[in-house]
């Protein structure tokens, strides 16, 4: 079947198998590979994205279901060079180790400050509590949404973190 | 609401205060992840890659009687499927495992445990790969199975491992360590005896990503590139040329970028086997992923420790001796992860942080119908057991000497001035300063405040308890004369490469799976030769491009492969003394070192800094004899002595009464892991270990019914703490410098997975003690802790 939808700003439209999963197709039609998988029964949340700007769990969801929608991976969090508050902020606060989880955990994150941008530590324990991290053991994570929620407008420092990534953005 | 600290943003800021070497700087890695490019294993994709699946046993133990593939082989997409006949013929149906014994790769004569490898189906896509597991037929003969371990060596009971030449029972190995007789004099003239059977269940590490490969064998060269998730790629590519027989120099281990491991990735797992050999049949990529049920179900557990402990003391509180018998798990095919001399792991180190006159314990393993496996997740080769046991102990003790556990531990505990301490089963704790650290604890909880609330609540029926542990772990295995896994000494090697212009590229034979090692090891070459981190790359995980050593794993990165790096750059700063001496027409020995520069004594605006020395070394400089031209260098580190970390634990719990559910309010650690390379990073392997901690204590339990069925394969039954499980956690430190290491570090990954378990565990016994409760094991879920309330704890297995 045919799927039409917006990917991070860009509309697209591809041919699937009824079957599939957004996260397979996001992973493995799409090749944006930010978007992690990591349980069968849709507890880890490793594989969230926004959909029209709320958080689903892409393994949750079939691909056909996300027909007619818009998409945001973590590959569409940053404006060109320049990365999403919350982006710095897990930089900043140690928010990550592994990187796995980190995506699903900066959407969540990013949907919460749209909706809260002044979110005490409670309401970002909860907004985080139906996904996993293994390695932070979350208070880095709190910090990290503390640190974006102060620094709405980004930073300036942007110029120096592109070199540092050495990569291109090419969501 | 959290307080953010203003500091420096990024290494690259060129902020005036960014510290040169040792510090808190941001990770040098996370751009990359924060925006979604890490290169995971599940990432891969190659020209023609086909996708692998495993069909598993659903049952614990049958004989195999017949397998029917053809209808999968005919599926639409499927191009091969294997199974154990077919491995037979190429010899590869079994694999030597990291403990001499063998695992099947897929099953051919038996299935051993629920979820066993038993066919690989390979196909164009992964839905068609699972799609054919469907209709693969199997007939087992089914046999009863082993499932408690407690009767595994009973006379009779079914023989799991009949594939081993004249095996007639499951026993595997027995085990002591320190002297027995010693012991039990001790303990016969002591005025106190407490026992307890203390149970440390059965876990699984769990790391967000699962276990993986991509094989590429490419026929022509005969050359294999495995894209693996690998805590251990240099042992791995070892034990691959051993198994396949594809020479050593022919294979390529990538280890790229793993999601978390805590020794879920030491082991060689059959996917991964499967996975080359699909490669060699088909003669394409094939990518293999397990599925998290899978992960679950069949990769290394760990623990499984059914611990008889003993402490005896004076009546005044002088803890005099230890001893215990413990009975292993080690499930159906000892699979188990340490060095070969110890099949317990490090578990004598049972006799904790306290200065006694003697001790014992004996450890048996066995074979059971469960995943093999053992030692795995952040465990430090068995610390873990060893330190849950000793502090239980302990804590019992002081309820039975109504002593407060704080007291009793501060009388007990080894002294500043006895290190070097040899402790009663051979270990040599390197150095320590243990009072210390628990009064810091105890200062940061406001110990004494937090008796008296404790108190008042009581009064009211309210249930609190605090709990303390205090652990010393063994770590940065080790010494090559004493330890080797499967024959491989336990040395690391570093190489280190200055370019012309001055920027560094460090080459380390260990792996990171988060713990941020293209941090810290710049951080370390930065503070030996004054180049900033952002000018050093960090080069790990691929066997192409790094030394020998044996991996991420026992918290080992920075005790061996930290000093590896710390003595290569020390060499090239020595180096480049004789090659500044050159440039500056100055004899070397009227030299000296100020960071990222050698200048002449008593004149310092005459110098060379490291970034002219490499030009120099690079260029035309006359060198002087005996030196070539480059300012490169390599080791391998052979450690001296393990090192010792050690930490102070207090965890404040609620428990409600009316469900039993348990609330950890608040969680102090003190950790000194000697010196401090990069803060952040270690704060941050603190509070991962101590959410392992929670999810040990209180939710995760892989658990078995007694025909075998593993109750823990999802995480829908596999309880994970999330953020609302963890308090914000409350760190400390000291910093007690390993004597014998190069730069004083002791490792701190495991730390807190091994000190806060106990720390728990006592928190919740505590708060049950009005019950007249002195132990209750792990977890402590809510049913669990409700049925001790009602005066019928009992064992989870
Ligand atoms: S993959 Fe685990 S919730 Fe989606
Ligand atoms: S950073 Fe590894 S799982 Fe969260």
């Amino acid at each position: 079947m045919q799927i039409s939808m917006t990917i991070n700003g860009t509309d697209i439209t591809e041919e699937i198998e009824p079957r599939v999963l957004l996260v397979h197709f996001i992973r493995d039609q799409l090749r944006l590979t930010g978007t992690h998988w990591g349980c069968d029964t849709s507890n880890c949340g490793t594989c969230v994205v926004l959909m029209d700007g709320r958080p689903v769990k892409s393994c949750t969801v079939l691909a056909a279901m996300a027909d007619g929608h818009s998409i945001t991976t973590v590959e569409g969090l940053a404006t060109g060079a320049t990365l999403d508050p919350v982006q710095q902020g897990f930089m900043e606060e140690h928010g990550l180790q592994c990187g796995f989880c980190t995506p699903g955990m900066m959407l969540t994150a990013r949907a919460l400050l749209d909706h809260n941008p002044h979110p005490d530590d409670g309401e970002i324990r909860e907004a985080i509590s139906g996904q996993m991290c293994r390695c932070t053991g979350y208070a880095t994570i709190v910090r990290s949404v503390q640190w974006a929620a102060a620094h709405p407008a980004g930073q300036d420092r942007m110029d120096e973190m592109e070199e540092n990534a050495g990569e291109e953005v090419t969501a | 609401m959290t307080i953010i600290e203003e500091r420096a943003a990024n290494p690259a800021a060129g902020d005036e205060n960014r510290p040169i070497g040792y510090g808190r700087i941001q990770r040098k890695e996370d751009p990359r992840f924060v925006r979604g490019k890490g290169h995971y294993v599940d990432d891969i994709v190659l020209p023609g890659m086909l996708h692998g699946a495993i069909l598993r046993s659903p049952v614990a133990h049958a004989r195999l009687v017949s397998i029917d593939t053809s209808a999968a082989l005919a599926h639409p997409g499927v191009v091969a499927v294997i199974t154990g006949q077919d491995l037979l013929g190429l010899k590869l149906a079994w694999a030597p495992t990291l403990s001499a014994d063998v695992q099947a790769v897929l099953a051919t004569d038996k299935v051993r445990f629920q979820g066993q490898e038993v066919a690989f189906v390979i196909a164009e896509d992964r839905y068609a790969a699972r799609d054919a597991l469907e209709l693969i037929e199997v007939d087992y003969d089914v046999l009863p199975p082993v499932i408690d371990v407690r009767t595994a060596l009973d006379p009779g009971a079914p023989v799991i491992r009949d594939d081993l030449e004249g095996r007639t029972d499951n026993h595997i190995f027995d085990w002591e360590a320190g002297n027995s007789a010693e012991t039990d004099a001790v303990f016969a003239s002591a005025d106190v005896v407490v026992s307890q059977e203390v149970v440390y269940p059965r876990v699984h590490p769990a790391p967000m990503e699962t276990c993986g490969a991509v094989a590429d064998f490419e026929p022509i060269e005969g050359a294999l590139t495995l894209y693996e998730t690998s805590q251990a790629p240099h042992a791995h590519r070892t034990l691959f040329a051993i198994v396949s027989g594809i020479p050593e120099h022919k294979i390529r281990i990538v280890s790229p970028d793993i999601g978390g491991g805590f020794g879920n990735k030491v082991g060689i797992y059959p996917g991964y086997i499967l996975a080359v050999v699909g490669s060699i049949v088909t003669g394409r990529p094939v990518k293999w992923m397990e599925d998290r049920s899978e992960n679950l179900m069949s990769t290394s557990f760990a623990r499984d420790y059914i611990m008889q402990g003993e402490i005896a003391a004076t009546k005044d509180g002088k803890i005099l001796a230890v001893r215990s018998t413990v009975l292993a798990d080690h499930g159906a095919f000892n699979a188990t992860a340490q060095p070969t001399k110890y099949p317990a792991g490090f578990f004598h180190i049972f006799t904790g942080s306290y200065d006694l006159q003697a001790a014992h314990c004996k450890v048996t393993g066995v074979y059971t119908n469960k995943a093999p496996g053992g030692v795995a997740y952040a465990c430090s080769f068995r610390v873990t057991e060893a330190v849950y046991l000793v502090e239980r102990l302990v804590d019992m003790l002081a309820h039975k000497l109504e002593m407060d556990p704080a007291k009793l531990r501060l009388m007990n505990l080894i002294k500043p001035e006895q290190f070097p301490y040899k402790n009663k089963t051979g270990w040599e704790y390197d150095s320590g300063n243990y009072e210390q650290a628990l009064r810091k604890s105890m200062e940061m909880a406001g110990y004494d405040d937090l008796r008296r609330e404790q108190q008042e609540k009581r009064a009211r029926g309210e249930l609190m308890g605090i709990g303390i542990s205090f652990f010393t772990e063994t770590v940065g295995a080790g010494p090559r004369k004493h330890m080797d896994i499967v024959g491989l000494g336990m040395a690391d090697g570093a190489e280190l490469r200055i370019h012309p212009t001055g920027k560094a590229v460090v080459r380390i034979s260990v792996q990171s799976q988060g713990q941020g090692h293209e941090t810290t090891f710049a951080q370390i070459v930065a503070e030996e030769i004054g180049i900033p981190p952002e000018d050093i790359d960090v080069v790990h995980g691929d066997t192409d491009q790094t030394p020998f050593g044996l991996g991420t794993y026992g918290s080992r990165s920075t005790p061996v492969s930290g000093a590896a790096v710390a003595l290569v750059a020390r060499k090239v700063r020595e180096k480049a003394k004789f090659i500044a001496a050159a440039m500056l027409e100055a004899r070397p020995e009227d030299l000296e070192w100020e960071k990222g520069r050698w200048f002449v004594k008593g004149d310092p605006s005459v110098g060379k800094t490291m970034a002219e020395i490499a030009m120099g070394a690079h260029g035309t400089v006359t060198l002087p004899e005996g030196i070539d031209g480059n300012l490169d260098a390599e080791v391998t580190y052979d450690p001296p002595n393990l090192t010792f970390p050690f930490g102070a634990y207090i965890c404040v719990v609620d428990v409600d009464p009316g469900t039993g559910h348990v609330t950890v309010r608040r969680f102090i650690a003190v950790d000194d892991c000697g010196t401090r390379i990069n803060p952040m990073i270690i704060e941050g392997q603190v509070h991962g270990g101590l959410t392992d901690g929670v999810g040990m204590a209180l939710m995760q339990f892989i658990e078995f019914d007694k025909e075998g069925n593993n109750l823990g394969g999802t995480f829908m039954d596999y309880l994970i703490p999330t953020a609302l499980e963890v308090p914000d956690w409350e760190t400390g430190f000291t910093v007690t410098p390993s004597p014998h290491h190069p730069i004083g570090a002791k490792g701190i990954g495991e730390s807190a997975t091994v000190g806060s378990p106990p720390a728990i565990v006592n928190a919740v016994v505590d708060a049950l003690a009005p019950f007249g409760i002195t132990h209750m094991d792990m977890p402590c879920t809510p049913a669990r802790v409700w049925e001790a309330m009602q005066g019928r704890p009992r064992p989870p297995i």
